[in-house]
């Protein structure tokens, strides 16, 4: 038997590749919503994964270092270091903040680590890692920054020694690895107005200021000026023991919370991402009953176009699934090439966003079957039309 | 045009008595036939003529199980597919009726334009399930017999409107139908053109055995029929037509 919805498409192979074009740069934008999506929680996953740690403790009822705002003594380390169960301990520190790249203002997160030590970028795509401890970066390359370049942040300038690739804070801002003390400087650090007024008052402060005690304001101002916070301690389990065991050990010092990497990604993914997941599958829904509207739409326009040969058809003897399947092969067919087209057209304009955008296999594969069950869904009314269609109307009078 | 000799004067296709049809009901009610008798042998090609209005599209309905009469008995090839008294059609599957039993033939060609030549004569038997292949062999021979075998891989819409519409003639003829429904096939041409579609339709009739009715107000036409029905206000009257001979009139190729 004759495929009639083949004949059809092939006839009008033009027309109908352009009309499969504009559904699927519709379905692409959809596909790209999903990828967004995916790239938010990869990047989640990402920045747990690079620091290499499992466990992170950061300040007691906070969901630090990423989600709040964390700040613990740099010292702590030592003492979790001796814990049971510790193989490695590490502090870091996180801040955003826009730096200077090639005359333009990049956001970054601005990572601070322990060369050598956990929380170092685990892989370089070019260079090497940290080994000074002050004034050297390795940078993401979303970034812009090459290896040898060179970086300002706040009053000092950094060499970019290594490049990563796809090290990305949960919001997608790129990364950039400095020593851990620079960081700490550059988090807490006042700028020299600040500084002078602050000494200022100190030495005005007869309680700060004694004439009988040589040394004590100058203990004072350093203590000023110092920074000994970090927002993390990442530690490493040792073998042999679990991650919760050690969490639970941690746990009870009653001024520390540890979170592992489970924790880590649900924070990150289910609590952190949660407003824009909801505020993207709005968006998705959106999208899907738009496109499915339109493909009913097409489909609906084109077998009116035809209701002359399916009057024809009827009349000559032509059952009802005929005509049904007719429409219905053509909305599948319609469909299978808008998705082609949108998936092409997202894989190719993925690279081009600022942020990541993730596009899965898996998703592909939901976002086949779900254009193909809306153009499914989508036929039905235009099959209404065909089946209603009277033969009488190919004979005149 | 007259029935072949070869046939039995009772060897009747199309037998209807007392066939009526009304659109609506109570004061709306519109009677568009009211009780028509007409009987046609098989090969014979008859005319049903009359103004627009008169009720020639709808008695063609009924005819093509179409659309549904009120009343009277429409017998097909000896059998009673519809009888009003005994509460309708006879068949149940009309649309099996249509494709197997009855040839139509339009206006316009109605072809389906995104099916070649070949494969717009074999759709009616594919649908009736015969194999591909001989369902198009049997369209291929169909078409030569009409003269445009020549064009028969060619999609229908590079055809001209003549070739079209021999085209929808062999679509008409494939199943060997008893009767074939003409609906003003020669309404779109010229007289030469319109006088050989009249010359192709006897000459099937004669060589398949099949009863055609043009539903026609062509004048150029209306003198070849040997009978014919006229029609009017829903009412027939059989006529002897002038019967004029086609002999001298073009060859099918004129009608390209």
């Amino acid at each position: 038997m004759i495929n009639l919805a083949g004949r059809d498409i092939a006839q009008h192979f033009g027309r109908f590749l352009f009309t499969g074009v504009g559904l699927g740069l519709l379905i692409g934008a959809t596909l790209t919503m999903a990828g967004v999506y995916r790239g938010m929680v990869a990047d989640g996953r990402a920045v747990i994964a690079a620091s290499g740690a499992d466990l992170w403790v950061v300040q007691k009822d906070t969901l630090g270092p990423w989600a709040e705002p964390s700040s613990l003594r740099d010292d702590l380390q030592r003492t979790l270091a001796v814990l049971p169960g510790v193989a490695e301990v590490a502090n870091a520190a996180y801040l955003t903040m826009q730096v200077p790249v090639h005359g333009r203002e990049v956001r970054v997160m601005l990572a601070g680590v322990e060369p050598g030590g956990l929380g170092e970028p685990s892989q370089l795509v070019a260079g090497r890692p940290l080994l000074r401890s002050h004034y050297e970066a390795v940078a993401d390359r979303a970034t812009g920054l090459r290896v040898g370049d060179t970086v300002r942040i706040r009053r000092h300038d950094y060499a970019v020694v290594g490049l990563t690739q796809r090290a990305t804070s949960s919001s997608g801002d790129p990364m950039l690895f400095i020593p851990l003390k620079d960081a700490q400087e550059v988090q807490f650090l006042k700028d020299n107005d600040s500084l002078l007024a602050e000494r200022a008052r100190t030495q005005a402060n007869p309680a700060l200021n004694r004439p009988g005690v040589p040394g004590l304001l100058d203990a004072v101002l350093a203590g000023q000026s110092a920074s000994r916070s970090v927002n993390t301690v990442l530690v490493r389990v040792a073998p042999g023991h679990t991650v919760a065991e050690v969490q639970a050990a941690i746990g009870r010092w009653k001024h520390l919370t540890a979170w592992s990497r489970e924790d880590m990604e649900e924070i990150l993914v289910a609590r952190l991402i949660a407003t824009s997941a909801r505020q993207i599958g709005m968006f998705l829904a959106i999208l899907a009953v738009v496109s499915a509207a339109i493909v009913a739409f097409i489909i609906y326009t084109m077998t009116l176009n035809k209701q002359r040969e399916i009057a024809v058809l009827k009349l000559i003897g032509a059952r009802d699934r005929s005509i049904a399947a007719l429409v219905l092969q053509q909305a599948l067919a319609l469909g299978l090439i808008g998705f082609a087209v949108g998936e092409g057209a997202a894989t190719l304009w993925a690279p081009f966003f600022p942020k990541t955008v993730l596009l899965t296999a898996g998703d592909a594969a939901r976002g086949l079957l779900a254009t193909l069950g809306v153009c499914t869904l989508a036929s039905s009314l235009a099959i209404r039309a065909a089946l209603r269609v009277d033969p009488a109307e190919a004979i005149g009078g | 045009m007259s029935a072949p000799a070869s046939l039995p004067g009772d060897d009747v296709a199309i037998r209807l008595s007392g066939l009526t049809k009304t659109y609506g009901r109570g004061s709306t009610a519109v009677p568009a036939l009211r009780g028509v008798d007409m009987t046609v042998r098989r090969g014979e090609v008859i005319g049903l003529v009359g103004p627009s209005g008169s009720g020639k599209s709808t008695l063609l309905k009924c005819l093509g199980a179409v659309i549904e009469p009120t009343d009277g008995r429409i017998e097909l090839a000896g059998e009673t597919i519809f009888d009003g008294a005994r509460g309708g059609w006879r068949i149940a599957d009309l649309r099996a009726l249509r494709r197997d039993r009855i040839g139509f033939i339009f206006q316009a060609p109605y072809l389906i334009p995104f099916l070649d030549v070949v494969d717009n004569v074999a759709l009616l038997p594919m649908l009736a399930g015969v194999p591909d292949a001989q369902a198009r062999s049997r369209a291929r021979e169909l078409i030569a017999a009409l003269d445009v075998g020549h064009r028969s891989g060619v999609r229908v819409s590079q055809l001209s409107g003549g070739e079209q519409q021999r085209v929808a003639i062999a679509r008409s003829l494939i199943n060997r139908p008893p009767v074939i429904l003409a609906d003003e096939p020669t309404a779109p041409l010229d007289s030469t053109r319109a006088l050989a579609v009249m010359r192709i339709l006897g000459e099937m009739a004669q060589r398949y055995g099949a009863a055609i009715v043009v539903v026609t107000h062509d004048e150029k036409i209306i003198p070849t029929f040997r009978r014919l029905y006229r029609i009017r206000d829903g009412r027939t009257e059989e006529e002897a037509g002038e019967g004029r001979p086609l002999d001298a009139d073009p060859a099918p190729a004129a009608i390209g």
